[in-house]
């Protein structure tokens, strides 16, 4: 394992941890989006280049833009609930 | 008592974990067989240099297709249900409200949404063209390039995306992305004797022509990707846009 490995490694799970401990969806959304890029370098740093663009295209425009868009709709219900 | 069970389960699965990765292999010690057979296989048989791209386009061809029935039957499920919460017309009308009532977008994000449209639609293109040659592929590029239209959003220019995006187009796309596959599949029952037979020639390696039914099935797959992908989150943003101008 070389350094750069270890890197990629401690990149994954300290994003990984920021991700479990930030509570505000958006927010959340956003650093889950960072996790994903950390897991992308480590798949590219392994040697697997097609997982690595995989995961930029799911982890980074797919996923945050959905929870993003599911979270706008869900937070309008709840103004209407108010009202 | 909770928080005390709760904290005995993690320990209790830590330390199997621990006790799992003692168990395991040196980093990346054994190689393990495919890692040359594969390379060796597609360059050799199929003249195919993304191994990749190969195996999931030709030896598993089949579990691709399914994969890629998943992808289509869970955007057609994923707009049905959206679909069905509100009238086809509304939504025109909600979008062209909320475009009226729209807060400023920052005119430095509208300009380097703008600009990174070309680059990344461009990207998606070469990702999905040279899928079989260097790395990348229908999956990718596919989803590089629906990345590419919501840039158009971000940049403000809603009125722009109702002309890049008909919604018609787009499920052509995504329908007609999954029929080529299946025809490809079939073609091989006729031309190969068994379904997925590669029966195209399969051209030099390291050229744009090389692989049989390889680049076929790629592109077959970056089209649907594209319009799947297109159509589930276009259906998402219409979703939010109409909450947001009933509010």
């Amino acid at each position: 394992m070389s350094a750069l490995h270890t890197v990629a490694l401690l990149a994954v799970a300290v994003t990984a941890t920021a991700t479990v401990l930030v509570r505000e969806p958006p927010r959340q959304l956003v650093v889950a989006g960072f996790f994903g890029l950390a897991l992308a370098v480590l798949f590219m740093v392994l040697g697997a280049p097609d997982v690595a663009l995989s995961q930029i295209g799911v982890s980074t425009v797919a996923v945050p833009v959905m929870g993003l868009l599911t979270l706008a709709r869900m937070a309008r219900r709840e103004d209407e609930e108010d009202e | 008592m909770r928080r005390a069970l709760g904290l005995l389960a993690l320990a209790a699965l830590g330390a199997l974990l621990v006790w799992a990765v003692t168990g395991l292999a040196d980093f990346g010690h054994p190689r393990g067989p495919y890692a040359t057979a594969g390379v060796d296989l597609m360059l050799k048989e199929r003249h195919v240099d993304n191994t990749v791209v190969g195996v999931t386009f030709d030896l598993r061809g089949i579990d691709t297709l399914g994969e890629e029935l998943i992808l289509f039957c869970a955007a057609l499920g994923a707009t049905l249900l959206l679909r069905s919460q509100r009238g086809e017309g509304r939504a025109e009308e909600a979008a062209e409200r909320s475009e009226a009532e729209r807060p400023r977008i920052p005119p430095s994000l509208r300009a380097a949404g703008a600009y990174l449209v070309g680059p990344t639609l461009m990207l998606a293109v070469y990702a999905i063209a040279h899928g079989y040659l260097t790395p990348g592929g229908g999956f990718q590029g596919g989803v590089i390039a629906a990345a590419a239209l919501l840039l158009v959003y971000a940049a403000g220019q809603l009125v722009a995306i109702e002309r890049v995006r008909p919604v018609a187009l787009v499920e052509l796309a995504e329908a007609v992305g999954a029929a080529a596959y299946v025809l490809v599949a079939i073609g091989g029952i006729v031309f190969a004797a068994v379904a997925m037979g590669n029966f195209l020639g399969f051209g030099t390696e390291g050229s744009l022509i090389s692989g049989g039914t390889i680049p076929v099935l790629n592109a077959a797959v970056g089209v649907e990707v594209t319009g799947a992908l297109t159509l589930i989150l276009t259906e998402f943003l219409d979703q939010a846009r109409l909450r947001h101008s009933r509010s």
